[in-house]
């Protein structure tokens, strides 16, 4: 199953969109957020994965073993840094949004206040 | 918009997505092939040339190395931008005195004795841990980003032991403030060091060493080092933020934030 893996990556996509568009609480929001971005830890794998391939680390493998492809593993660790700072982020916005309106739910922030 | 419009227009837009993903799917790289040219280019880069075990270890810290100090930045920059988002309102206090908080804690639920026993038992372990996993990240999987999310979350057992107040007061003695400074620090100084020694930014000017030994990779290790420090101390200043949000402040009215568990 060639596919199988890609099918995957735009399921998780599109689910954690899904959540994002239907959501009714802010922390919701941000775990869906969460859910679309592993959607490009999956497609990243996916990429750099080789039949039979180890993982590339040479501290117990002989040198000249098929090893998956390490540069988008390297990019996969940059994608999960970058999506916690964001959670943080995202969740004290969410924290001051309910000291200010009293509410995470999106649809009762109607106006903009200061 | 309606929730059920929003829905509406999500349902033709996911469709469509879903359409045009799989159309690109049927025709992206197969799934497992061997042809991996750039990836082959950079496992022999970090086995022959820096003698770096862990090939992830030599992309990320050498051979772009610049991309990491970014990624560091946009760390950095985020905990700065939660500091900012949750400091405190002029309305708002401290909640009380240690010890009130410490009875106040004792209503809402006891902790046993074992719990707390076992979270002093597992702090020395998981530091260690952390310290291990930093220091052979250029041997082993792991490295300076996964040893300071370890490093920050051994701190955190003497939270889960119960000990807020020691915890606190590590957190506002401003250790960490200057160490996640310094990690940040560190890194570009070796930039600048490299860039001082060959005139590239971030060229490693250590010998490379044996492939396998703990002094190998160059710089390597010493990028791991402040990474690590910077990553530790960031998580634990980020968590901070938020414990103070549940644990210490009180709205106007006197009340303790509602949800605050304790």
């Amino acid at each position: 199953m060639n596919l199988l893996p890609y099918l995957v990556t735009g399921w998780l996509f599109l689910a954690g969109l899904y959540g994002v568009v239907s959501s009714t609480n802010l922390i919701h929001t941000v775990v869906s957020l969460s859910v679309v971005q592993s959607a490009t830890y999956v497609l990243l794998l996916t990429v750099g994965f080789r039949t039979g391939g180890t993982a590339p680390v040479f501290a117990d493998i002989p040198l000249g073993t098929a090893v998956v492809d390490p540069l988008v593993q390297a990019l996969a660790s940059t994608d999960v840094v970058v999506g916690a700072t964001v959670s943080a982020l995202l969740l004290s916005l969410a924290i001051q949004v309910h000291k200010r309106s009293g509410t995470l739910n999106p649809d009762e922030l109607r106006s903009l206040s200061g | 918009m309606s929730r059920r419009g929003r829905l509406a227009v999500f349902s033709v837009a996911g469709l469509g997505l879903a359409v045009l993903l799989v159309a690109a799917f049927l025709d992206a790289r197969p799934f497992g092939t061997a042809f991996h040219p750039l990836g082959d280019a950079s496992v022999r880069a970090s086995l022959l040339e820096r003698a770096t075990a862990n090939t992830v270890a030599s992309i990320t810290f050498d051979q772009r190395g610049l991309d990491t100090m970014g990624e560091e930045f946009i760390l950095f920059a985020a905990v700065l931008g939660a500091a900012v988002l949750l400091r405190r309102d002029r309305e708002e206090r401290e909640a009380a005195a240690p010890d009130e908080r410490r009875e106040g804690r004792g209503q809402v639920g006891h902790m046993p004795e074992v719990i707390r026993l076992a979270g002093y038992l597992v702090l020395p372990f998981v530091v260690v841990v952390g310290i291990y996993v930093v220091a052979h990240g250029h041997l082993t999987p792991g490295g300076g980003f996964q040893g300071g999310v370890i490093l920050a979350t051994g701190l955190h057992l003497v939270y889960l032991a119960g000990d807020y107040p020691a915890l606190r007061w590590l957190q506002t003695n401003r250790i960490f403030e200057v160490s996640e400074a310094a990690g940040a620090a560190g890194y570009v100084l070796l930039g600048l060091a490299g860039l001082a020694a060959t005139g590239a930014f971030l060229y490693n000017v250590m010998p490379y060493g044996q492939l396998g030994q703990l002094a190998s990779a160059g710089t390597v290790p010493l990028l791991n080092a402040a990474v690590g420090i910077e990553v530790g101390s960031g998580v634990v200043l980020l968590l901070a933020e938020f414990l103070e949000q549940t644990l210490v402040l009180r709205e106007p009215g006197g009340n303790r934030r509602a949800g605050a568990g304790g």
